[in-house]
């Protein structure tokens, strides 16, 4: 597994639910088709109102018009991120726009599940709340042998919660090659 | 050890005497359902994984709904259920309950029970967050993503985190005016939306056990509103009477050990509850109907898993009963059986179609419909900046289309009320 993830942050607040991530006029488009998994990208977090795109100001749209990727690799959610429906488009589109790991308080249940079980992306989970404190476009790395998230713009660190009971499945892939390792399927 | 009904449930399908809270657990699985959104997805998963020509675990336990996407031009909706087909087709499953003839149902966890496929004991999962409506039968069921269901339908089995369950206690028998929406919202409310994640939530005592299975299907649909992962009400003569009378599979009922433990327990007094809305945008932004009566509305929406039943389209109909609706009102029956039964069902000697079109309101075919907005021509969906106060489930930003729209939660009683007045009116006024 990679050790360090670094890229520019997207920063939105709580309860942030599958709807706003990728709203349901998209699920269309099959994601098991490779022409039209791309597209999710595009419409990546295209639900959010505007004062809700990139905290703290808003305004800002996760992806630029006519983009087909997103600008940024981290997302900082505060609680409850992936809410709502269980549509897995939520987890891939979010990955075909190109965001390798989210950091949040916690997740909602199947939102985590999607993610670590499909390998889309890392969910880490913090102690502390950051939304207040990271701000859209900063710079950040995530040091994943020592769960620490540094600011890069500013120096700070952050301590990450270790991966624990998902992190076999993270190393492994997906469940898939997860229950491999274990002779299941 | 004494275990929860939950608990119980995934030891037994872990193979195991016991399991606790917490605990990661590999379980077999009873019934998985997909629909038209995640079934292409899942079905690819699974190729993926297992190779074109593999073939599912049972193809007696899987259960495809087509419901979502039904009645819109947007091409891409019918493909998708024509790969549904395709896939049925190949795997020879016997439960398909295809798109534009008599096997079509609607909405799948409505549409399950209908057909005899929600039972106590059992675990099933489906690619949709409402799979835990089925809770209401005395059995373990959650959504998940095309991942974890690609991986069922190959193998069987999914790992699972035992949940710790969180009991919620209504002594009393529900007033009349009352119905499972507002105690669910009540809860959701006092919880909030992420007040039950990773956890399950149980329903007890008379004013839960006095509802008749379709109510206690709504309290189950709305757990995932507070982020709990199943919910579960312990099976009685009214859930073995429903469940003998539409499947005459074995089953084994699971109960609670006297000393289970849970993880917290609420309590609360029917009698003390009034009728309740959650406010824009979220399904815990509750208010009191009578702290937001007269607030200005452009729609009414009854419809959905969570409030399209025919027990919530007669309670509509006593309120609608002889009266116009001010207001845009949206009907919309979850499945085929339950508009068939709007020609059958009366209030005061007139069938509740009847009722519903001297009310002035339009009458959907059954789907998830504008429950989740949908292609931008899905009957009922909110195109734009409406007040809408609606008997689904979710009221995000977007949620039953525009970002621009508000959504009031509601249940149909103060759904009805409301759309005869225009404004949003607590229904005891009719009642």
């Amino acid at each position: 597994m990679i050790k360090t993830i670094r890229g520019k942050c997207y920063v939105v607040g709580d309860d942030i639910d599958t709807d706003q991530i990728i709203p349901a006029q998209y699920l269309t488009y099959n994601p098991a088709i490779p022409e039209e998994r791309k597209v999710f990208g595009r419409f990546a977090m295209i639900g959010l109102p505007e004062k809700s795109q990139g905290l703290p100001h808003g305004n800002i749209p996760f992806v630029k018009e006519g983009a087909k990727k997103s600008e940024y690799q981290i997302m900082i959610a505060g609680r409850n991120f992936g809410c709502g429906s269980s549509r897995e488009h939520a987890s891939i589109c979010l990955r075909e726009a190109g965001i390798q790991a989210c950091v949040a308080e916690f997740y909602s249940r199947i939102f985590f599940r999607n993610s670590v079980n499909g390998g889309y992306l890392i969910p880490f989970e913090t102690e502390e709340r950051l939304v207040e404190t990271v701000k859209t476009g900063d710079e950040l790395e995530i040091d994943l042998e020592h769960h620490q998230l540094k600011d890069v713009s500013s120096g700070k660190i952050f301590r990450l919660k270790p991966l624990g009971e998902i992190l076999p499945i993270l190393e492994a892939g997906d469940i898939f090659k997860y229950a491999k390792t274990k002779g299941m399927a | 050890m004494a275990m929860t009904i939950t608990e119980k449930i995934l030891a037994r399908h872990a193979g195991r005497t016991e399991v606790r809270p917490a605990e990661n657990i590999w379980i077999d699985v009873d019934i998985l359902m997909t629909h038209d959104v995640c079934g292409p997805g899942t079905i690819g998963v699974f190729k993926e994984h297992f190779g074109r020509n593999a073939k599912v675990w049972d193809r007696r336990k899987v259960v495809i709904i087509p419901d979502h996407y039904i009645f819109t031009a947007d091409e891409k909706a019918h493909r998708n259920v024509d790969t549904l087909r395709d896939f049925v087709k190949e795997q020879d499953l016997p439960y398909y309950y295809d798109v534009g003839g008599e096997k079509y149902k609607g909405v799948c966890h409505i549409a399950l029970p209908e057909e005899g496929h929600t039972r106590p004991g059992e675990v099933l999962f489906g690619t949709d967050s409402h799979t835990c409506t089925a809770g209401a039968f005395g059995e373990f069921a959650t959504g998940i993503g095309n991942t974890d269901a690609g991986f069922i339908l190959g193998t069987g089995k999914l790992w699972v985190k035992v949940p710790p369950t969180m009991r919620f206690v209504f002594e009393g028998k529900l007033p009349p005016y009352l119905m499972a929406k507002d105690l669910i919202l009540w809860v959701i409310g006092d919880i909030g939306v992420d007040g039950a994640v990773y956890r399950a939530m149980e329903f007890a005592g008379e004013g839960v056990h006095s509802l008749n299975i379709e109510e206690r299907m709504t309290l189950c649909n709305m757990v995932i509103e507070a982020g709990g992962k199943n919910g579960v009400i312990e099976p009685d003569e009214v859930t073995l009477q429903f469940v003998k009378s539409k499947t005459s599979k074995p089953f084994e009922v699971v109960k609670n050990d006297r000393d289970a433990k849970y993880h917290s327990e609420r309590v609360y007094r029917c009698d003390k509850l009034e009728p309740v809305v959650a406010k824009p945008h979220s399904p815990d932004n509750r208010a009191l109907v009578r702290e937001v009566e007269g607030t200005p509305l452009t729609r009414a929406y009854i419809g959905s898993c969570t409030g399209g039943k025919i027990t919530d389209f007669i309670a509509a109909g006593k309120i609608l009963k002889g009266r116009r609706t001010k207001i845009d009102t949206f009907i919309v029956p979850a499945t085929t059986e339950i508009d068939r039964k709007l020609d059958r069902e009366k209030v005061g000697g007139q069938t509740l179609r009847e009722i519903f079109v001297q009310a002035g309101a339009q009458l959907g075919k059954a789907s998830c419909a504008a429950c989740l907005g949908g292609p931008k021509d899905t009957f009922g969906r909110l195109n734009q900046a409406e007040v809408c106060i609606s008997t689904t489930s979710r009221n995000f930003p977007g949620r039953m289309g525009s970002r621009e729209a508000q959504v009031y939660l509601a249940s149909p009683y103060t759904a009805a009320a409301s759309a005869v007045e225009g404004k949003i009116t607590d229904p005891r006024k009719f009642l």
